[in-house]
């Protein structure tokens, strides 16, 4: 909403700045979102009466005019086409600056001497170019200054009106909130009954009686539509951003902003018979005023007559029954149009009007009588002829003061501070409230312009408002002091995070929807959830894996001569069942590229592998105490074949590693490898509370193996079998060589083994150790055909 | 005796010529070893007289021992040059950099929301999550946003069919608690929220930190208590603030916080478009249509609600200027916040 300050000042004029009116119209709630000034800074520019254009000696384009001051007469060459006698136009005098610190002085054109310059709208920042001169009314002195001629030293402020607030989409409701944060009343404009001079009539059928609760119309015969608006009207709704068309519209659109009533006018002649207000049938053709052919639904409400529909009620007007500039009778509608049944309905045609938007926020119910006598009033004013009288049709729809009790004590509750009473009542009773005493507070009922208030709260927050929010206490936290619970079993996403940024992982956050064409490459076989109305085509699928915005993050900064990527991405993925439940799972991804540290004088830029993925990810693993995840090779569609493997925990799947597929790789032109793992944080957000042992005094024992077996097979399956047979006295196991290669079988890789054994309560003996190992030795070469190598 | 000072000589002139620990030795065999010539000449005491001999002895044992300690002296010399020496080799260039692995960074608005975290979990505030695909009661109608409401059009909502919606707030989870437990409550929701809006100043995908307090006493001025100690400590500065009157379906009365401008401290600059304040949350009192729906008495219990941008506070915090920055992950970015 923008509104003239100088309108508003009609209605109510505080003593403040425009400055502190705004500030003070913030700070209730009305948020001013920017100030400007109605047109461009300029000054010395008068009202110039043209005494005569004659034609330039030396330029066909330009024209010699005098111009008069009404005292004097001064000579200035001008080139716009409109220039003639008679007209009254700008004119800035020598020594005048106009916008863009644009300064007249005396000039010669052509050898013709020039005292000033006469202007067009754009000149002064009034407005588009017209391609000539701005022709001022006739009615303005020669010799007025410009600014207070037009009364342009004015600002227009607009409003961010937040939804509640349609009782100041007019220039009324904001008057009337400026009013009681001022303590002072507001002038109205005349709105009283204008007598009939004729009894024309035209009969009204509500059918819609839920939709349209109120209708309230009249016919003015005899009206000359050629006589323009005066220009106070034009300048008014210039100033409100619309343009000039005829009277009736303009009168129509000058009473929604002044007043917030929607108003529409017909072309009488148009009409056959009375105005039934109904529900479209399904399919109901109507050609709207901007040329739209709709095909109406039934759930949509009309203005018809008895053969046909004439508009789109509370939203558009139809072409066909428009007031026209051959219109001498027209029929005036004012209507109330119940909201709830409202919303939504233009945004369905895809349309959004000023009466639309007014209607859906609700506009006042008992002011459709006003408004059209305040309409016709300016209409017969301007373009004469004889109004008939109104016609009024109600339904028991119209809705009635919701009747609020609001309990004193409750201000104090709420607010943190009490209010005084009289304070209470002045307050609502100007936003317009009925308020009555009664037991512990007061009785109130809202004024039919407020569907905002309906329970005690939205009076709270009224008072709230006018008293100021930051007059409102503040009161200091206090708290009863309790020590929060937090289980030492719980792993915070924190901890994961700064396990991942220690190892040297950047944390990203990603988009979570993807390009559908980018995620069916890495996952094909995997369902996403799409969006019906995304904001871009590869913006579409909410994404199953982090691994589509992750890899798409490594492309971004390959490209961008970083050729070492660490990423890591937190957060939820979301995934379809079969049976269209949708799981929102909660994953840890990382993805790295590159060399395997950063550039640095000890190391030569070594490429990173999968098990320096490996490695992190066990890292992040090893976090989770007492919890044994496994590793297996796995196929997955995104990774290399051969280097891909699934992690398990308790024999559940809750997480992937490996290689990027080569083709992947090749697809994003990445030209390195890449290696990727994703795991579920329910896996790895829990661990065990350390649960102490008392440590052996007695010396370790350490015995090495070193082993053939096939190439095949996985060193992992070697570990878990000695570590079955070996006994309770091993205490650690690891696997420190593998060799494959000159000197061994080529189908076969030897693998060395170091085994510490110790006994919690003495030294072992050497035959306790040798027995181990032959047990060891002896199942390893049953199992996997193993042989010692020397 | 003149014999025994020349050898005396000439032993402490290879003395001073050994260079290394094994040509010393050898001088010492060559002397004082078993068959070293002062030994020798301690041997041939014996073909001398007894009253010889006590004199004699006297002084092969003086020479003896000048020559022990001149041997000893130059061995701790030699060794001292050794060491010194191997030390010298072994000398680094201690400017080099270390090894170790480089570590990464949080993303600036995990670090944001983690702050955030700390400020409320220190006054007891528990931080819970929820699903970012919600189903329109939580998203909407739970928060007396019912359908066409004019407030939806404040949310530019990414539809997955006609009742599920990617969540517009992180107000649904608050939703969730309250059906969930029994007041009183004290929860912040973080998460990515997300709205059909892409230009300058809005990426469809974002961040938001909402609080819920219900309790059985709480007040509009308590409200204010809160948000003006969370937003002065975040800043670490004693700055203005202002509530300002505001809708929101879900509170009432609701309030829009602005702070003075932490870049220009008020003055007026093109962060603040020359007001020299900056909006920079959203809160009210818990609307109780809200309560009802969640069971919740509401002339029982009152409470309020608050909830602000992450990225928004991040900028101010770090002085980032380009929201889209949050979601390229461009390294030279993320690095700045490591």
């Amino acid at each position: 909403m923008k509104f003239s300050e100088q309108w508003l000042r009609e209605w109510v004029s505080p003593e403040l700045s425009t400055q502190d009116l705004a500030h003070q119209i913030t700070m209730a709630g009305l948020e001013v979102d920017a100030i400007e000034a109605v047109v461009g800074e300029f000054s010395g520019v008068i009202v110039g009466e043209v005494l005569s254009a004659e034609q330039h000696p030396d330029a066909d384009k330009l024209r010699v005019c005098q111009v008069s001051d009404g005292k004097a007469e001064f000579q200035v060459v001008c080139g716009a086409p409109n220039a003639r006698a008679g007209i009254k136009v700008p004119f800035a005098t020598v020594g005048a600056v106009l916008p863009g610190d644009f300064k007249i002085k005396k000039a010669k054109l052509r050898g013709v001497e020039s005292f000033g310059m006469l202007c067009g709208p754009d000149e002064l920042g009034l407005g588009e170019s017209t391609g000539g001169l701005l022709e001022l009314s006739a009615t303005l002195a020669a010799g007025q200054d410009l600014r207070e001629a037009l009364d342009l030293n004015d600002q227009l402020i607009e409003l961010g009106l937040t939804p509640n607030r349609s009782d100041c989409l007019s220039l009324r409701g904001i008057a009337r909130d400026v009013a009681v944060l001022n303590e002072m009343s507001i002038s109205e404009p005349d709105c009283s009954a204008v007598a009939p001079a004729c009894d024309a009539l035209v009969d009204i059928d509500i059918k819609a009686v839920d939709d349209c609760p109120r209708y309230v119309g009249r016919v003015i015969r005899n009206i000359d539509i050629s006589r323009p608006s005066p220009s106070w009207l034009q300048e008014k709704l210039r100033r409100a951003g619309l343009r000039s068309i005829d009277a009736v519209v303009d009168v129509t659109n000058y009473i929604l902003l002044e007043l917030g009533q929607p108003l529409h006018g017909f072309d009488l002649a148009k009409l056959s018979g009375g105005i039934c207000v109904r529900l479209a049938t399904e399919g109901e053709k109507l050609t709207l005023l901007d040329g739209q052919e709709l095909a109406l639904r039934a759930d949509s409400m009309v203005i018809a007559d008895q053969e046909k529909a004439l508009a789109l009620a509370g939203i558009m007007g139809g072409k066909e029954s428009s007031v026209t500039d051959q219109t001498r009778d027209i029929f005036l509608e004012s209507a109330f149009f119940a909201p709830e049944k409202l919303a939504g309905r233009a945004r369905s045609y895809g349309l959004h009007t000023d009466s639309s938007h007014r209607f859906e926020r609700g506009v006042d119910y008992n002011l459709p009588m006003k408004a059209i006598e305040r309409a016709t009033r300016l209409i017969v004013e301007i373009v004469g002829g004889e109004p008939g009288p109104v016609a009024e049709r109600t339904t028991a729809a119209l809705p009635e003061p919701n009747h609020i009790s609001l309990r004193e004590a409750r201000i104090e509750k709420m607010l943190g501070m009490p209010v005084a009473p009289e304070r209470v009542e002045s307050i609502l009773e100007g936003l317009g409230l009925t308020v009555n005493r009664a037991d512990g507070g007061w009785s109130v009922s809202n004024p039919s312009w407020r569907f905002d208030l309906e329970i005690e709260v939205d009076l709270l927050e009224e008072l709230a408002r006018i008293v100021g929010y930051n007059n409102l206490p503040v009161k200091p936290i206090t708290d009863s002091l309790t020590i929060q619970a937090k289980p030492e079993a719980g792993i915070g996403v924190g901890e994961l995070r700064r396990r991942m940024t220690s190892l040297g992982y950047q944390e990203a956050i990603t988009y979570s929807f993807v390009d559908p064409a980018w995620q069916k490459a890495l996952f094909p076989a995997t369902a996403a959830v799409s969006l019906i109305n995304p904001i871009s085509a590869d913006l579409a699928d909410m994404r199953v894996s982090h691994w589509p915005g992750l890899l798409k993050a490594v492309s971004h900064n390959l490209n961008r001569q970083q050729p070492r990527v660490r990423l890591f991405e937190t957060g939820l993925c979301f995934l379809p069942d079969d049976a269209g439940n949708l799981k929102q799972e909660a994953t840890l991804s990382a993805v790295i590229t590159g060399s395997r540290s950063a550039e640095s004088w000890h190391e030569k830029g070594v490429g990173v592998d999968f098990y320096d993925a490996k490695g992190d990810l066990e890292s992040l693993l090893n976090l989770s105490a007492g919890k044994e995840f496994r590793f297996a090779a796995d196929e997955h569609p995104a990774l290399h074949p051969g280097q891909s493997a699934a992690i398990f925990l308790d024999g559940e799947k809750v997480g992937v590693i490996g290689a990027l597929h080569p083709s992947l790789v090749q697809q994003l032109d990445l030209g390195q490898s890449v290696y990727l793992f994703e795991i579920a944080l329910s896996a790895i957000t829990d661990r065990q509370v350390p649960s102490f042992k008392t440590p052996s005094r007695y010396p370790e024992v350490r015995r090495d193996l070193a082993v053939l077996i096939d190439r095949a097979t996985p060193a992992q399956d070697l570990l878990d079998v000695t570590r079955s047979v070996a006994g309770s006295y091993l205490a650690n196991l690891k696997l420190f060589d593998i060799y494959e290669g000159e000197g061994i079988d080529p189908q076969r890789k030897s693998l060395a083994l170091g085994l510490t054994y110790r006994h919690s309560s003495r030294t072992l003996t050497e035959e306790e150790v040798n027995e181990s190992i032959a047990n060891v030795v002896r199942a390893l070469e049953e199992r996997f055909g193993a042989t010692l190598r020397n | 005796m003149e014999n025994l000072d020349a050898l005396a000589d000439e032993a402490s002139q290879k003395i001073q010529a050994a260079t290394d620990p094994r040509a010393l030795d050898d001088v010492r065999v060559e002397y004082l070893g078993k068959k070293g010539s002062i030994t020798a000449l301690l041997k041939g005491l014996g073909g001398l007289s007894a009253e010889e001999r006590p004199k004699a002895g006297a002084e092969i044992n003086r020479v003896k021992a000048l020559l022990s300690d001149q041997i000893q002296a130059r061995k701790t010399l030699l060794e001292d040059a050794a060491v010194a020496e191997k030390l010298g080799k072994e000398t680094i260039d201690v400017s080099l950099p270390g090894r170790g692995v480089d570590s990464g960074g949080l993303h600036p608005v995990t670090r944001t929301i983690e702050r955030i975290e700390a400020f409320f979990g220190s006054i007891g505030f528990e931080s819970v999550e929820g699903p970012e695909i919600e189903d329109d009661y939580h998203n909407f109608e739970a928060l007396n946003i019912p359908a066409h409401h004019p407030a939806r059009a404040m949310h530019d909502t990414f539809y997955v069919n006609d009742a599920t919606v990617l969540r517009t707030h992180t107000s649904p989870v608050q939703v969730r608690v309250m059906e969930n437990r029994e007041p009183p409550l004290k929860v912040i929701c973080p998460g990515r929220v997300y709205r059909c809006d892409s230009d300058l100043t809005h990426t469809p995908m974002f961040h938001q930190v909402e609080g819920l307090l219900i309790s059985e006493d709480s007040s509009f001025a308590d409200l204010k208590g809160l948000v003006e100690s969370f937003l002065r400590a975040f800043f670490e500065k004693e700055l203005a603030v202002r509530f300002r009157p505001s809708y929101f379906p879900f509170t009432e009365p609701s309030a829009e916080v602005d702070i003075q401008c932490v870049m220009c401290g008020g003055d007026g600059c093109r962060v603040c478009s020359q007001t020299g304040w900056i909006e920079i949350m959203g809160c009210g009192m818990v609307h109780p249509k809200v309560f009802e729906s969640s069971n919740i008495d509401p002339d029982k219990f009152s409470g309020f609600a608050f909830g602000m941008g992450v990225e928004r506070l991040s900028m101010l915090r770090y002085g980032v200027n380009d929201l889209r920055l949050f979601f390229e992950n461009d390294l030279q970015f993320l690095r700045q916040f490591a």
